[in-house]
């Protein structure tokens, strides 16, 4: 079956893991956990570490509990999707490789004005920078391009290249269509809205006005407790894990404002200190392996 | 002679960083040929997103041969010495020659340095060039990145062409050989182009569409965006900032024009532009009458096979995103009061030591209130000012300025106007901000400039209070900002008001600072009104001369002050009466002469002016002056002697007279009066009789002269 990827979204994604798969990418499956950004997917955050070459792609489901607009607004919502593409080391021709992807989906470089236009990226919560752009199209951005320099605290040697492309707003572009829940789903009439329409209410209502706040505030405490119970039994992947809940966590507190400006930063600091322990605790676990395998890269 | 071309390929370079790119290239440039002695004439450098070129025009075939010599070490040191010394030059023992130094035969090598190929030089410069390259922000990328010792560079270093004349400089830089092929533009012309060299580097390029000079490009961003803006009959809102970021995010540039639902223009205009803006780079447009059009022009990086339909109506849709997200803040933000967004305000810490900025808010309309009453600021409504003061920090807590914080101040004034608040509060809401540094425009509406002035005031009370003082470069909370907002306010307007009696009740415990964090806080004044009028194109040595008299907290009665010095000094009188001065002070402190200042107690002071400019001390001598002058002389004055004694007697009071009533330039006339006198008295008169009690007296006299200069400014400040 031809695949219509510029009037399906769910043929966009499958042309997007053709494509991938077909440069060599592991096409993986998203994490099962709630997260804010598909950077906190294992596959991305701890395979960025260390010397091994790691090529994948994968969708990630987001949340954003203050994005949402109980279904309202035609382009903001608290779950979404981002496509990631992780290449390390980046190749020299990633530019290429991406612009490709983008013809394979349906936009044409000669019609539409693509560009590279500066944005660095910072995660404090996951002691992570980079440089590189947001890509344009026609004055939208598509996606993010980060040459990750630090992760958890560690330099990254190599290098890795990310891609994350914002699938709805693409898909919207490609499709033509203004508003998120419009877009057409299967290629066959089924839409976005018939799809989350009734999610996004229910999930705005819950993020802002239903969530036991006690019972949040008691999760996040337990979360950092099994971050650091983990840590100590050196499980530095399930130590990551309570890592993201307490980050998810977080994030819902917010959406219910309950945390003052005061206690944001505090809060922050706790995220990122058990982010950033899990990090190291894996680089620790692994280095001795990596070392062996890559001399160069413990100079 | 041949002309040298350099380009440096790399991943798109930020628009921001690419003029500091451009001088940074020629330096090292620059310094790497000097270093190497290659005589370097006219550089020409360009920057595209996507690559830095440099053209340095008649270089040099080949560096010329030197001789050097070197002198070492004595005939007779030790061995390892002379080695060491060959060692150093490069030289075997046996081609080092005696000399005789000084009646000593030293060692001297004689080396010769052949001229080198400049080619050669350049491949060397080049890697250097590239790894010495500063970079706002560098970064690492590829397989070699697995080091940290890996080439850093702004994004990922792609290609090096390299032609002296015709010819390939064949140099590598972290794995990218030098070649003669470069790329034209990325999706026009993807393929690889072959370049001559420096003659042709342009010229193949813009064939593949791409304008290497940002000149160029920014002209035809410039032109072609008023062009396509009067063919649909409108006026382009000029912005060179944009020009110069477009220009740097293309290499073909194309300005379309679009159009947006005229709907959005319920929205604020400023709100629509700085959308537009910050977050799309586009250009906005006015109609006719001046007013801002449903319009929009964006710079594309391609000749679209549409002619641009599809880019222009993408973007479109972009912006229609924006400003509806716009619109609906601004729908939002009016269905609440001001007056209720402030109790927000509690929640937000204005700094962990000084409360929250409804702390702050509360100090700030008791401060306006008060500078009112007392008549600090004139003509201004009480109630007005405070009601100003208390809304002015509201829109903090809209979603326009959460969303757009460049737009507080002016967004609360339109949120004042649209639930019918009064002008003056909605002006002064609007413009509290002001003046954001030199240059800004200076309120002058009364209500506006009460709480504008209590608001800075407040923040630089506060903030010294708690001992949060700049330092060096670093000032977080704009504190010299504020001061020099505070001088302007004062100067504009002709405020007038000691600052050291500037107080209102405390709130919450917080007070106006007393002892030494006030002190600062009127040093600092002092400061920043130096550096303020030194930009103004005071002279320094004046601003010093009118300070050191100590003790001036007004502001206004200073600079008058310092404009009526430069005035004088800048006539004939003033410079001679200056001279003057000074030939009276040296002779003074060449004999020590204290005379009565030398019968008070001394305090340690070893500069006897310094008694004079404390101002407990001065009146005790001038007490003791009068007694004197009352008392006459014992002799018969010569009448150069009497006629600048009966000068003085009449400058004294004159000069105090005007300086009681702030008439400056009448005080420099009376110490103009005193200009002939003196003159005619150095002239004729021997300071340093024969006679002590005839010695005394003219020292005295002299000191009394200094004296009354003091009472205008401090001479002795002043170069020259």
């Amino acid at each position: 079956m031809d695949r219509n990827p510029s009037k399906s979204f769910q043929d966009m994604i499958l042309a997007l893991h053709d494509f991938w798969s077909a440069q060599g990418c592991l096409i993986l499956q998203p994490y099962d956990m709630r997260m804010g950004a598909g950077t906190f997917h294992t596959a991305t955050t701890l395979r960025a570490l260390g010397p091994e070459p790691w090529n994948a792609a994968f969708v990630q489901p987001c949340r954003r509990p203050t994005d949402g607009r109980y279904g309202e607004n035609p382009n903001r919502l608290q779950h979404y999707y981002q496509y990631q593409v992780i290449l390390k080391p980046s190749p020299a021709d990633i530019q290429d490789l991406y612009l490709e992807s983008l013809r394979v989906i349906g936009i044409d470089p000669l019609l539409h004005d693509i560009r590279f236009v500066e944005d660095d990226w910072e995660s404090p919560t996951l002691g992570a920078w980079g440089l590189g752009w947001e890509v344009w199209c026609d004055g939208m951005e598509v996606t993010q391009f980060t040459y990750f320099q630090q992760m958890g605290g560690f330099d990254c040697k190599p290098v890795a290249g990310e891609l994350t492309y914002g699938l709805e707003r693409l898909a919207m572009y490609i499709q033509g269509v203004d508003n998120v829940y419009d877009l057409n789903f299967n290629g066959r009439g089924v839409t976005y809205g018939d799809v989350f329409l009734e999610n996004e209410k229910q999930m705005s209502k819950w993020n802002f006005e239903v969530a036991d706040t006690d019972a949040l505030f008691d999760l996040f405490r337990k979360a950092a407790a099994e971050c650091r119970n983990c840590l100590d039994n050196n499980v530095p992947i399930a130590a990551y894990e309570q890592a993201i809940e307490a980050s998810h966590v977080f994030n819902l507190l917010q959406a219910r404002g309950v945390i003052s400006v005061q206690e944001r930063a505090s809060y922050m600091a706790q995220v990122r200190d058990l982010a950033r322990g899990s990090c190291e605790a894996y680089m620790a676990k692994e280095a001795p392996r990596w070392a062996e395998k890559y001399p160069e890269w413990s100079k | 002679m041949s002309d040298f071309l350099l380009e440096l390929r790399s991943e798109e370079i930020p628009a921001r960083m690419q003029a500091g790119a451009r001088a940074e290239f020629e330096k090292l440039f620059r310094r790497e040929m000097d270093a190497a002695g290659v005589e370097v004439g006219e550089v020409t450098v360009w920057s595209t997103p996507r690559r830095l070129a440099l053209v340095a025009q008649g270089l040099p075939e080949s560096t010329r041969a030197v001789s050097e010599e070197a002198k070492g070490p004595p005939e007779g040191a030790p061995d390892a010495a002379i080695d060491g010394f060959c060692r150093k030059n490069g030289v075997t023992r046996d081609q080092l020659e005696l000399r005789e130094i000084k009646g000593r035969a030293t060692w001297f090598a004689v080396i010769e340095k052949p001229g080198r190929a400049t080619r050669d030089l350049l491949a060397e410069a080049i890697p250097a060039i590239a790894r010495d390259f500063a970079w706002p922000k560098s970064m690492r990328w590829g397989a070699a990145s697995v080091s940290t010792g890996s080439l850093r560079w702004v994004r990922p270093l792609s290609g090096i062409v390299a032609i002296l004349g015709e010819e390939l400089v064949e140099c590598a830089v972290d794995g990218v050989r030098s070649g003669y092929a470069t790329l034209g533009h990325r999706f026009h012309c993807p393929g690889e182009i072959t370049i001559g060299g420096a003659h042709d580097y342009a010229e193949k390029l813009r064939a593949c569409h791409v304008i290497v000079d940002q000149e160029e490009r920014a002209a035809l961003i410039r032109e072609g965006a008023q062009k396509a803006a009067a063919k649909a009959g409108l006026t382009l809102v000029e912005d060179e900032g944009l020009v110069i970021e477009n220009a740097g995010l293309t290499e073909w540039p194309v300005p379309l024009l679009g159009r947006f639902d005229e709907a959005f223009l319920d929205v604020p205009p400023e709100v629509i532009q700085l959308t537009a803006r910050t977050n799309q780079k586009y250009f906005v447009c006015e109609d006719e009458g001046g007013k801002l059009a449903n319009a929009f022009v964006c710079t594309a990086n391609i000749e679209a096979a549409d002619g641009g339909a599809a880019i222009v109506d993408g973007n479109r849709k972009v912006l229609a995103a924006r400003l509806s997200d716009a619109r609906f803040f601004w729908e939002q933000d009016r269905k609440t009061s001001l007056t209720e967004q402030t109790k927000k305000l509690e929640r937000i810490t204005f700094h962990e030591r000084l409360g929250t900025v409804a702390h702050k808010v509360e100090r700030v309309a008791k401060l306006a209130r008060w500078l009112v009453e007392e008549g600090i600021v004139k003509g201004a409504n009480p109630d007005l000012a405070e009601q100003a003061a208390r809304l002015a920090k509201a829109d903090l807590v809209t979603e326009m300025v959460g969303e757009f914080p460049e737009l507080q101040g002016l967004m609360g004034g339109y949120y004042a106007r649209a639930e019918g608040l009064s002008d003056e509060v909605a002006d002064a809401i609007r413009d509290h901000y002001k003046p954001v540094g030199q240059g800004d425009q200076v309120p002058t509406a009364p209500v506006t400039v009460a709480v504008s002035l209590a608001d800075k005031l407040d923040t630089l009370r506060s903030f010294f209070s708690i001992d949060e003082k700049p330092t060096g470069s670093k000032d977080p909370f704009a504190l010299r900002r504020a001061a020099l907002g505070v001088i302007q306010l004062l100067e504009t307007n002709s405020l007038r008001c000691n600052l050291s009696a500037i107080r209102s009740e405390p709130v919450d415990g917080m007070p106006w600072p007393t002892g030494e964090p006030e002190r600062g806080l009127l040093d600092f004044f002092a400061d920043r009104l130096k550096v303020q009028q030194r930009e103004a194109g005071v002279r320094h040595d004046l601003i010093d001369a009118v300070f050191a008299l100590g003790n001036e907290d007004d502001l206004v009665r200073l600079l008058a002050r310092v404009n009526a010095l430069q005035a004088f000094i800048a006539t004939e009188d003033g410079a001679n009466l200056l001279a003057a001065y000074k030939r009276a002070s040296n002779i003074l402190k060449k004999e020590d002469w204290r005379g009565i200042e030398g019968e008070i107690a001394q305090t340690g002071e070893e500069d006897p002016l310094a008694i004079v400019d404390d101002p407990d001390l001065a009146a005790v001598v001038a007490a003791k002056m009068a007694e004197r002058h009352a008392s006459g002389l014992s002799y018969t004055p010569e009448p150069a002697e009497k006629a600048l004694i009966d000068a003085l007697h009449a400058a004294e009071p004159e000069a105090a007279r005007a300086v009681e009533q702030e008439d400056f330039a009448a005080a420099m006339a009376a110490l103009a009066s005193l200009r002939a006198p003196i003159d005619r008295f150095f002239d004729e008169v021997t300071v340093n009789a024969d006679e002590e009690k005839k010695r005394a007296a003219r020292l005295d006299l002299l000191a009394r002269f200094r004296a009354a200069v003091h009472k205008v400014a401090d001479f002795s400040r002043i170069e020259g």
